[in-house]
């Protein structure tokens, strides 16, 4: 609780603050490639050109926004709440093997049912497992940025059990289960790619949570609580509530992510549904200020970063690993802002030190 | 011949945090053996001018002369070797450790590795009896009154060799009796020699104690003069800049002539508190069977030397601490186990002690703050939409009735004066007409007329037929504006008294739990 007040205290307040970090993280990028001898700007444009320079290459972009989105949202409405909640990952596992499942038993449902009845297991076993670590907290006042992130291993090996057992597909030798009927899967909104219906979700999911936080008194009191519990307890509020909407609501969303990883790229539950989704969407989370609609933006940016890293390798001979540094100095960038007037007052005293010294001398 | 230069002078002192001058052309002189006030409101500018001396703080401009040589100050370890030493407002000791061991913290002269404690005890010792300072260097600190760990403070200072002594508020903590034990230590210190500047804000503490006096209003000296040159109007007119008197019960009297105090004894009872305990963490109970009751149309003050357990009694009435026995009644109905929600629907108004964490919620607008209570209820919102409308009217509503200064109701709280947010506070719960006010140091790190201004609604809610419990370290506080006085020691309710029948030297006794 105190780590995670820490870090959001130290966030920026507006969308300044991002925007300098990305700037930043680019430039000691662009540093790095130089380090390996190629242009800054080559590689650049070759990851750019990749991920946004073609309908193929902007729809990858497009499928890769919408787990990161999805997790985000969750992950941003949970910090609101004064939730530290890093458990997105394993909510995305447990939200897909419930999708998976209902999908798989529901086959021969119409779209119509099938698609809304995933999606909403989906959501309700995420929450639930999310609510795991609720239930830890109120009651034993565990730490959730322990408990989720433990919670992440039991939840994917969980899910690998399930899928080596009672939901394999009887008919394959892979841990996976049954490929999904096409009244199961999420519509392809552009022929001749992967591009599907789960960007719409987002951007539902988007406006909901903005209208929740800035709309809705629910949301109003959750924002309160997250930003001083005990004036909010003061003002007759109900902090539990608050708190426990924040891990839900993370929950939900974060098995949502499951659910159009299922149902719109898989196509079936796999054991590697998500190579790190909800963790990225803690980063995509903080650089969106928490904010719905920045959230979106900033789960674009990243995974366009993503998808244009490997042609970026290939092209001009950066290792894709470089996306990842980005990615860990953005963090670093937005939570260290603050140390920059404090980097400024050092080099002013060491100017005057140095100038005090020159006049000695002379 | 000249005459010997003054032991301090800080001459035309300039600091400044970003566009706000914080300090402007201040200069101070102290002579050695001299006691020297240091008095001006909140945000006058006394602390960034003590920080300078600790070497805290650079100044853009001006310089710091000790035994008349220009000092670069530029670290506390520089202040130290200059014999500077300062008393902070909340001590800087180590509980768990003994006097010696927080003596000698930090010193390598006492050794780096293994201290020779024994042989600083001798030097403790020696000291403390050189200036009459009751200490046992082998006492844990934990086991010490308010009064003693201040003593330790001060040895502290002087074992680093202190010459010019600095004292941050020093008796806010303190019972009468116990300020004037220290003052007799402050003179006693000051005839061997010793510089002393006392920063206070109150003006009898400093009229009693100091030989001079420096001013500041505003960042900059607004005087210095010679305390017998003086009286405390006088002072309090340069403090504020202007003539402002604080209320009194009497002045409401006054106003209102069939008020005798005494039609109040038979109203109907809003608060009733009976055999009350609550234990902190550590299970020590910080309330320990308290009883006490507020009627309608009466400001009962709660004394009591900071720490009796007067903060942990408010906050079980509220409903912020959970009560382990004992009953809590408002206007008759059983709150015990109430939540604060349904205390505030029976009429609660709670101004906290803790502002900036347990009233506002800084990183809101004020508007969002002055809502904060009310934002479930019509108008401000309607099956759970808010209506943003409504909640601007009363934002409107509330900060021009409290005259609340802002650039507008979407500035954040955290940026206001502490007399605005105060009246933030004051404006989202007194507009609420409450039945119960309990206000706990509801002046406290405001200047004079923010102080006024909250005394005002706090008379003007009792005159309405609110009951009002004030809980607060301030004596003056509690003596100008109280129907009835409760002294609060250790937990316990100690004594009462009504309004003719006080004297100040019996609260002392009662407040330093002696029967009287």
């Amino acid at each position: 609780m105190g780590s995670m007040n820490a870090i959001l205290a130290r966030l920026p307040a507006g969308l300044a603050g991002s925007v300098a970090a990305v700037l930043a993280a680019f430039l000691v990028g662009a540093a790095l490639i130089a380090a390996v001898g190629v242009s800054p700007v080559t590689a650049y444009a070759a990851l750019f050109e990749a991920a946004l320079g073609s309908a193929n290459g902007l729809a990858e972009t497009l499928v890769r926004t919408v787990p990161l989105a999805l997790c985000g949202l969750g992950i941003a409405l949970a910090f609101r709440a004064g939730v530290f909640n890093v458990g997105a990952e394993g909510q995305l596992f447990v939200g897909g093997a419930a999708a998976g499942a209902i999908g798989v038993a529901g086959a021969g449902l119409p779209s119509i049912v099938l698609l809304p009845a995933m999606a909403l297991s989906a959501m309700i076993a995420g929450a639930a497992w999310s609510g795991i670590a609720a239930v830890l907290k109120l009651r034993f006042r565990a730490d959730e940025l322990i408990t989720t992130i433990m919670l992440n291993y039991v939840a994917i090996h969980l899910v690998s059990f399930l899928l080596h057992g009672p939901l394999k597909d009887p008919n394959g030798a892979l841990a996976q289960t049954a490929r999904l009927t096409s009244d199961g899967r999420l519509p392809v909104l552009l022929g001749g790619t992967r591009l599907h219906a789960g960007i719409l979700i987002v951007l539902v999911a988007a406006i909901l949570a903005h209208l929740f936080l800035w709309r809705r008194t629910e949301g109003f009191r959750l924002r309160v609580v997250g930003l001083n519990q005990r004036a909010a307890l003061n003002a007759g509020m109900n902090v539990r509530r608050a708190v426990l909407i924040g891990f839900l609501a993370c929950g939900a969303l974060a098995g949502l992510a499951g659910f159009s990883e299922v149902a719109g790229v898989q196509r079936r539950m796999i054991e590697n549904l998500s190579p790190g989704y909800g963790y990225t969407a803690i980063i995509v989370a903080l650089l969106g200020q928490t904010s719905p609609f920045g959230v979106v933006a900033a789960a674009f940016l990243f995974a366009a970063l993503q998808i244009g890293a490997t042609t970026m390798e290939s092209a001009a001979g950066v290792p894709s690993t470089l996306t990842t540094v980005i990615q860990g100095l953005v963090v670093l960038f937005l939570i260290g802002r603050d140390a920059i007037p404090l980097i400024g007052d050092a080099l002013a005293r060491l100017g005057d030190a140095l100038a005090r010294l020159g006049r000695k001398s002379a | 011949m000249t005459e010997a230069p003054p032991l301090l002078s800080m001459r035309g002192i300039r600091v400044a945090f970003g566009p706000v001058v914080a300090n402007d052309d201040v200069d101070l002189q102290v002579a050695a053996g001299e006691i020297h006030a240091l008095l001006g409101e909140n945000g006058a500018g006394k602390s960034t001018l003590m920080r300078v001396l600790a070497g805290l703080i650079v100044p853009v401009a001006g310089e710091v002369r000790i035994d008349g040589a220009v000092e670069p100050l530029g670290s506390p370890h520089e202040a130290m070797r200059l014999g500077i030493g300062m008393v902070h407002q909340h001590f800087m000791l180590v509980p768990t450790l003994t006097v010696a061991e927080n003596v000698c913290l930090g010193l390598p002269s006492t050794g780096r590795f293994l201290p020779d404690l024994k042989a600083a005890g001798r030097r403790i010792r020696d000291l403390a009896s050189r200036h009459s300072l009751e200490i046992d260097p082998d006492a844990r600190i934990a086991d010490l009154s308010v009064a003693g760990r201040q003593r330790v403070e001060i040895l502290k200072a002087l074992f680093r060799g202190a010459r010019i002594l600095i004292l941050d508020e020093p008796t806010a903590v303190l019972t009468p009796q116990e300020t004037e034990g220290l003052f007799r230590i402050l003179r006693a210190l000051a005839a061997a020699g010793t510089a002393i500047i006392f920063i206070s804000h109150k003006l009898n503490e400093v009229m009693a104690l100091t030989e001079t006096i420096t001013v500041l209003r505003q960042g900059r000296v607004a005087a210095t003069l010679r305390t017998a040159d003086t009286d405390a109007r006088a002072l309090a007119r340069l403090m504020v800049g202007a003539d402002v008197r604080l209320p009194t019960l009497e002045d409401e009297r006054a106003a209102a002539p069939h008020d005798d105090g005494k039609s109040n004894a038979a109203a109907r009872t809003i608060l009733a508190v009976s055999g009350l305990v609550c234990r902190d963490a550590d299970g020590v109970a910080r309330v320990d069977g308290a009883s006490l009751e507020v009627g309608a149309g009466e400001i009962v003050g709660l004394a009591g030397v900071d720490g009796n357990g007067q903060q942990e009694l408010a906050e079980a009435i509220v409903g912020l601490r959970a009560a382990e026995a004992g009953r809590i009644a408002i206007s008759g109905e059983d709150v015990t186990r109430a939540s604060v929600a349904r205390r505030i629907a029976l009429g609660l108004a709670h101004i906290p002690e803790d502002r900036h964490h347990t009233a506002l919620v800084e990183p809101l607008a004020i508007r969002d703050n002055i809502a904060l209570e009310r934002i479930g209820e019509p108008p401000l919102s309607r099956r759970g939409w808010i209506d943003r409308k409504a909640v601007a009217r009363l934002a409107a509503e509330v900060m021009a009735a409290f005259d609340i200064r802002a650039s507008g109701p979407g500035q954040t709280a955290g940026t206001l004066s502490g007399g605005n947010q105060q009246k933030i506070v004051l404006g989202r719960a007194l507009s609420r007409d409450p039945s119960l006010v309990v206000a706990v140091q509801p002046a406290r790190g405001l200047d004079v007329g923010a102080t006024a201004f909250v005394h005002r609604q706090l008379l003007a809610r009792r005159a309405a037929g609110a009951g009002v419990l004030l809980v607060s370290t301030e004596l003056d506080e509690i003596l100008a504006l109280s129907d009835r006085i409760l002294v609060v020691y250790k937990g316990r309710i100690v004594g009462a008294m009504a309004r003719r029948d006080i004297s100040v030297e019996r609260l002392g006794l009662m407040m330093a739990g002696k029967a009287a």
